[in-house]
């Protein structure tokens, strides 16, 4: 599989914007095109090969080595092939994929999968605030396509997504789903206070009662439906590995909500 | 060609293209996803008057269904994407929703879809939840055994309608057996059904008829009780013949079915009572599939 490598020569003091390496910037180019690739590091212009050195041949996979969280908008607008970040990832990773596949070793920042179409993040690690959330001024959030985190992610994971599966086999913040407008959103892990606050379709998965529910959200009775079934058994192949979850139990309750908007979304919990 | 005894026809069974699909049914427990199927197949033996041809495929394990239950496979055949739109989406909702438990999936994929859930979602009456997972869009129609789960669409492929073999024997009696013994063995064949009752066909007919209005009429030269009367293509010692028709979803499948068939027929031997099996055709003119009995035997 060809491949371009970018190793960071050193760790930097101020954010990098990665933003601007696509997979179809890097369609057709060679390692020293793509090393003069012009990016922003803190409040200045620089080249890429300034920060990266650049090995191998730009291809259908892009790995970053010894990568740091001041490195922002890893795989930004990427629409085909892997993004391989071995070390941590910055803020606004996926920004906006419309395809193609992310792999973090290790944590993510704030805004992983904002504005994302299509495609598959999965990180090892830890994840930040506003996951699947829209930047500031952008109404809509995460439009397509799975994010998994394998650790705890922050405050208002999906909010504002509109499409799409996002999975936290750890814990989540407060405000999780906050106005989410619809897609599916798995809590393995415990969630924060205000969940599901705002949120007009759509539906999150807990694996316990929650500990918080606002008040503008009703219950629906325990159900064991087809649906739960397939829900669950979607939800297993996301989590490879995971134990927790077995679709086989698939008697879930069901409280719809959030009342103050349309209502039509729903929180999922196993009750017993 | 002879066959343990019986002989095959130097002739051919013609078909023709239709479109198809296919439908996975589900429900809590075999009997009911079997009630849905079969009541979804109900009034579906021949595009003449019911304009579908439907029939249960095979029956799925739980681990072959994609909510875990008991499932039916159900294969439909209409001569029009339209015809076969129409008849997927009043048969879901008329005899699968409606029946307790069940939940009903695309059970093939292609470019050309059918609306199924996506139109019968306004059950829902605004209440209806729809859920992407996987690349597939499915409506949640809240009802009152609990929830009707159906995918957003079905898809539809080409098919091939009317291959057929016919049966003669020298009672009803060893020809209802023989076929009884043919359709066993080509339910076993997927990718086809036999759309008519029990599989098979009691009253034959030819394309046209004497009166105006009908489109087809009695094939008399298959009729025992004709012999004296008509053109007869009966032995004297032919009492009964029945006709086994089968849809599929290409050539091939249509081919394994009659070779299925046939074979279990001719295991019966001279002993069996059929005296000949043959094909019903219309001369070349009207279908693009010919499916010649000893080539298929061969």
């Amino acid at each position: 599989m060809s491949g371009l490598t970018l190793s960071l020569k050193e760790a930097p003091r101020q954010r990098v914007d990665l933003s601007a390496l696509t997979s179809a910037i890097m369609d057709g180019k060679t390692a020293k095109e793509i090393a003069g690739l012009k990016l922003t590091l803190g409040n200045r212009k620089c080249s890429l090969g300034d920060i990266f050195k650049v090995t191998g041949r730009p291809g259908s996979r892009l790995v970053i080595d010894n990568c740091t969280d001041k490195i922002d908008g890893i795989g930004a607008r990427w629409s085909d092939g892997s993004v391989i970040v071995q070390g941590n990832a910055g803020a606004y990773l996926g920004k906006g994929m419309t395809g193609g596949n992310i792999h973090v070793y290790g944590n993510a920042g704030a805004y992983v999968a904002s504005a994302m179409g299509d495609g598959h993040i999965h990180i090892e690690g830890d994840a930040g605030d506003f996951i699947g959330a829209p930047q500031a001024g952008i109404r809509v959030g995460m439009n397509g396509g799975v994010v998994r985190v394998e650790g705890n992610a922050g405050d208002r994971v999906g909010d504002q997504m509109r499409r799409g599966v996002i999975l936290i086999e750890g814990n989540v913040g407060s405000h999780c789903a906050s106005r989410m407008i619809a897609g599916s959103l798995a809590v393995l892990g415990d969630a924060g206070p205000n969940l599901g606050l705002g949120m007009r379709r759509g539906t999150v998965l807990l694996m316990k009662p929650p500990s918080h529910l606002p008040a503008t959200f009703n219950d629906c009775g325990s159900h064991a439906l087809p649906f739960f079934h397939l829900f669950l058994s979607y939800i297993e192949s996301l989590a490879e590995g995971n134990q927790t979850i077995d679709p086989s139990r698939d008697r879930l309750h069901r409280y719809a909500g959030d009342l103050a908007v349309d209502g039509k979304g729903e929180i999922l919990f196993y009750n017993y | 060609m002879i066959i343990n005894g019986i002989q095959i026809d130097d002739t051919f069974a013609e078909a023709f293209p239709m479109r198809a699909t296919r439908l996975i049914i589900t429900g809590d427990t075999k009997r009911w996803a079997f009630t849905a199927a079969n009541s979804m197949i109900g009034f579906s033996t021949s595009v003449i008057a019911c304009g579908v041809e439907t029939g249960i495929e095979r029956q799925l394990k739980m681990n072959e269904t994609p909510d875990s239950r008991p499932g039916m496979s159900v294969l439909l055949f209409a001569m029009s994407s339209k015809e076969l739109a129409k008849h997927v989406l009043t048969r879901t909702g008329q005899c699968v929703m409606t029946t307790p438990t069940t939940a009903c999936y695309a059970g093939l994929y292609s470019d050309k879809k059918i609306k199924l859930g996506g139109a019968l979602r306004y059950f829902g009456d605004g209440y209806q939840l729809s859920k992407q997972l996987g690349g597939k869009r499915y409506w949640r129609i809240p009802i009152m055994d609990g929830e009707f789960l159906v995918e957003e669409y079905a898809y539809q492929v080409p098919g091939i309608g009317g291959g057929n073999f016919l049966i003669l024997a020298k009672s009803r009696g060893m020809a209802l057996r023989a076929s009884e013994r043919a359709i066993k063995a080509m339910s076993k064949v997927p990718n086809v059904i036999m759309p008519f009752p029990g599989g098979v066909v009691g009253s034959g007919s030819k394309v046209g008829s004497k009166y105006k209005a009908l489109s087809a009429s009695t094939n008399e030269a298959f009729c025992p009780t004709l012999k004296g009367l008509t053109h007869t293509e009966l032995s004297p010692d032919t009492e009964s013949v029945m006709e086994i028709v089968i849809d599929g979803l290409s050539e091939a499948d249509i081919a394994a079915a009659m070779r299925a068939g046939i074979e279990a027929v001719c295991e019966l031997g001279p002993a069996g009572g059929v005296t000949r099996i043959t094909a019903g055709n219309y001369g070349g003119k009207l279908g693009p599939y010919h499916f010649h009995l000893r080539d298929v035997m061969k």
